[in-house]
């Protein structure tokens, strides 16, 4: 019941969705307020810290996550609020500093309560084809990534 | 991975994926399928061969597009690792939802009405 589910949808969504044992009012806290984000944005068991965390969660307002993540140094993400409705919607942009000039992808997040419990699906909107290959490929050795690149050029080349 | 997933992102080359899925076919079985035409589907199953999501197998007189089930496993994984990223991440927030639940159990907050 607590597996995340992961799904592809079209050539830019990726879906991602979890059952929480709480009520949404307490998931949609944990999931946004700074305090708790510092906790689990980046997992210790990929090896990644936060080691910065601001969210000022309202319409217009901005948040900014850094993480450190072993032998990697540190990279921020960071965006804008969209669209703030307490405990059961969430809209904001995301930008991965390090890649700004690819943009920002768009995640609508829901909180559906399911007796006592909550249904969190993230539908995130990458800027390109490009940007979502580039985020799926983040847990992976930066070598791979460019023999990667090379068979995108050959695949483009059709 | 990354060109199986470009390839894959096309709607039709999605479908002739799974089309395949239930056995080898010849492309003409492919057209018929799909409804489209054949220069279109030879493209299609060029791209997809190149990605090596499927492989030409002569049959006697013909020559059936199948699967390549390896590809279809490694794109899995390569995928599976960034969820995993995400199950770890609410794992992570599964324990800061456990606190908040019982503080919340001891001294829950007034109801409100939400507009």
């Amino acid at each position: 019941m607590n597996k995340t589910t992961m799904e592809l949808s079209g050539d830019r969504e990726l879906v991602i969705s979890r059952v929480f044992r709480a009520v949404p009012r307490i998931v949609f806290d944990a999931y946004t307020k700074a305090e708790f984000v510092s906790r689990w944005w980046a997992p210790k068991s990929h090896g990644a810290a936060l080691v910065e965390c601001t969210a000022d969660v309202r319409v217009g307002g901005k948040y900014r996550y850094v993480m450190s993540v072993r032998e990697q140094g540190t990279v921020a993400f960071s965006g804008e609020y969209r669209e703030v409705s307490p405990h059961t919607r969430l809209v904001y942009t995301q930008v991965f500093e390090p890649m700004a000039d690819a943009g920002a992808l768009v995640a609508t997040v829901t909180f559906e309560e399911v007796n006592g419990h909550t249904r969190l699906t993230s539908r995130e909107v990458y800027p390109s084809k490009e940007a979502r290959e580039a985020a799926l490929s983040s847990g992976m050795e930066h070598g791979m990534r460019e023999s990667m690149d090379q068979l995108d050029a050959l695949v483009a080349s059709f | 991975m990354h060109m199986s997933l470009a390839a894959l992102g096309d709607p039709n080359r999605f479908r002739i994926v799974e089309l395949l899925r239930d056995g080898a076919l010849p492309v003409n079985d492919i057209v018929a399928a799909l409804r489209l035409q054949q220069p279109q589907v030879s493209k299609h199953l060029k791209v997809l061969k190149a990605a090596k999501l499927v492989d030409v197998e002569p049959r006697g007189q013909q020559r059936l597009y199948a699967l390549q089930p390896a590809t279809l496993h490694e794109l899995h994984a390569w995928l599976e690792r960034y969820r995993q990223l995400w199950d770890a991440r609410f794992d992570a927030m599964d324990e800061v939802i456990d606190e908040l639940a019982a503080k919340d159990a001891q001294c829950p907050p007034p109801e409100r009405k939400q507009s």
